[in-house]
């Protein structure tokens, strides 16, 4: 295929893909505002005034970012493995693996979806935030990069978790019993300054603390941890998830008998 | 050019089936193929394996002069394919899905929107374009795989029952659209088991078996084989058993009919001889079903006693 088809082609299953969330938003977009505007009163207005400053900010400023990445990042996760699932169980990824589409096209649609998805729940969070805090910007490049970057990473995981999936039970196991804790345990709720030495190291392998620190950082210009090292880790990431992702399509795993 | 040359191809199933067992086929561009066989022959497998749907375990396959292992964009782009199953996002609407597949194969928006069109009021779905798939009737869903097949204008049509539980009439015009895309050069390949459509559709036949092909000639050839016809006659009074017709074979349908066996050389006059003589008066005489049919179960029959043969 030309350059011009391929194009194309992405742009095809990018419109699809953002269609398919768009007619479903009720189940897409508006649980994601619901739950945070939970978070936001009972963290943020009753319990939040108690527990008084994290990193010397209120504690519902502190833990705004945090609730817009976690948003964020389940949405991107679950529109690409639910709609790589769905495709599977109808049968319609057939459509694309009959055409000459490429696989590292199809990889990249179906992120794009994804992507799609977490952003404008990201949006949709931070306004209603908007609503309970006075949200500020520190830094917008950091910000607007790294919830893109995450929003990719959890895209790619999603595809693959869909390219396994056999049933309808596996595109939630890892997200209920994997990105959940990882998430909470993340820093979302509390600077890991609070925790002890063996768990602040013990919080450090874990990626999306990487994420949401750098998210913050964008916000209030404070983080755990440093900048470069999270850049660094989340493009690893993306780098061996996309890697993986292709290789299992060349392969035909899940899709091809 | 070939359309399509098949050699050697094998698939056995992760589990163990062996659902093809060394194929061998071979389409002239231009050509409408039939490819019959009984449920389970192999037929879908060996079509998903000419698509990229399915891995196969050996062999090997051209497609215009492009081999599926080294340049499998070049094979895709040539086919279009209707599958035995629908296989559409049942809540896509219509005029979506046709699109959708044109996108896929890199056709700017403006020129599929024009090919949808024209394909989707040929097809007669042009009132359904704006409503999901999930809503259409099981013939419509069914034109609807052709219109999204044909929409990147593959050079080989490959249908697998493409009629399976559409009723006469829109089966008929289908028959038409399919023999007027034919004849502007579209190479068409057809699975059915209704056997008076591929008679009346296709110019070649290929007859396939547990996996192997039983049967690989024309279409005119292969009714020229017919040696037998089968008749119903009708009967005024009924009967209880079966006359004695020395000469034919006889079977009894129910008490007004019954069905005789006319070898082509033996004509049918000396049976009303023998029908008048022992006082039956036949009222009407028709010819039994589909004589390709009476054919395809011959070779079918034939080709599982070689296999146990061969097995034993
Ligand atoms: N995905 C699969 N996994 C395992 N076995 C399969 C699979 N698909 C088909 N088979 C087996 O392969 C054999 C051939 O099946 P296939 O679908 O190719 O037959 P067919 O000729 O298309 O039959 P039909 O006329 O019923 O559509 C059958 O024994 C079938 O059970
Ligand atoms: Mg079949």
């Amino acid at each position: 295929m030309s350059p011009r088809e391929i194009l194309t082609a992405f742009q095809t299953i990018v419109v699809k893909e953002v269609l398919r969330f768009l007619r479903i938003w009720m189940q897409t977009i508006l649980p994601p505002a619901i739950t945070t505007c939970l978070y936001f009163i009972i963290f943020g207005n009753l319990i939040g005034p108690r527990i008084g400053d994290m990193d010397g900010f209120d504690y519902m400023d502190f833990i705004v970012p945090g609730l817009i990445m976690m948003a964020v990042i389940t949405n991107a996760y679950s529109n690409v493995v639910s709609s790589f699932f769905g495709s599977k169980f109808q049968r319609h990824i057939e459509e694309m693996i009959i055409s000459p589409v490429p696989n590292s096209v199809i990889i990249l649609g179906f992120v794009a979806g994804g992507v799609v998805r977490g952003l404008l729940v990201g949006l949709v969070v931070t306004l209603v935030a908007m609503l309970f805090s006075d949200l500020s910007l520190y830094n917008a490049w950091v910000t607007v990069s790294v919830v893109f970057l995450t929003s990719v990473l959890f895209s790619l995981g999603g595809l693959i978790n869909g390219v396994y999936a056999r049933s309808f039970d596996d595109i939630s196991i890892v997200p209920t019993f994997i990105l959940t804790p990882l998430t909470y345990l993340g820093g979302v709720f509390y600077s890991i300054n609070l925790l002890s030495d063996f768990w602040q190291g013990l919080s450090k392998l874990n990626p999306i603390l990487y994420m949401v620190n750098t998210f913050r950082y964008g916000f209030l210009g404070v983080s755990d941890i440093s900048l470069g090292t999270a850049y660094t880790i989340i493009v690893i990431f993306i780098a061996i998830l996309f890697l993986v992702a292709l290789r299992l399509l060349r392969r035909g795993v899940g899709v091809r008998t | 050019m070939k359309a399509l040359s098949v050699s050697g191809l094998h698939k056995t199933y992760t589990g163990g089936v062996q659902a093809l067992n060394g194929i061998d086929l071979s389409v002239d561009e231009g050509d409408f193929f039939a490819l019959l066989g009984p449920n389970g022959a192999g037929k879908s497998t060996a079509i998903g394996i000419i698509t990229s749907l399915v891995n196969k375990s050996a062999g090997s396959i051209r497609v215009f002069d492009h081999d599926l292992d080294t340049d499998p964009t070049a094979v895709k782009a040539c086919i279009g394919l209707v599958p035995q199953e629908f296989n559409f996002n049942t809540f896509e609407p219509t005029r979506e899905i046709v699109l959708n597949q044109a996108g896929y194969y890199g056709i700017p928006r403006r020129e599929a929107s024009v090919r949808a069109e024209l394909l989707l009021r040929e097809l007669d779905l042009w009132d359904k374009r704006r409503e999901v798939a999930r809503n259409l009737s099981g013939g419509m869903k069914r034109r609807l795989m052709i219109a999204r097949a044909l929409v990147h204008r593959p050079r080989l049509l490959i249908l697998d029952e493409p009629t399976a539980g559409v009723d006469i009439e829109i089966r008929r015009s289908m028959w038409r659209f399919l023999r007027e895309i034919n004849r502007e050069g579209t190479t068409i390949i057809l699975t059915t088991h209704y056997l008076e459509e591929a008679e009346s559709l296709c110019r070649n036949i290929a007859i396939i078996d547990h996996g192997q092909i039983i049967e690989d000639t024309s279409m005119k050839s292969l009714l020229a084989k017919l040696q037998v016809e089968h008749f119903i006659l009708d009967l005024h009074q009924p009967i209880d058993v079966l006359p004695d017709l020395p000469g034919y074979r006889a079977h009894w349908v129910d008490e007004l009919s019954m069905e005789v066996e006319v070898d082509k050389a033996q004509g049918i006059n000396e049976l009303f001889a023998m029908l008048t003589s022992r006082g039956i008066e036949v009222t009407s005489l028709r010819n039994k079903s589909n004589r390709l049919e009476e054919l395809f179960m011959h070779l079918v029959e034939q080709g599982a006693t070689r296999s146990t043969e061969s097995a034993a």
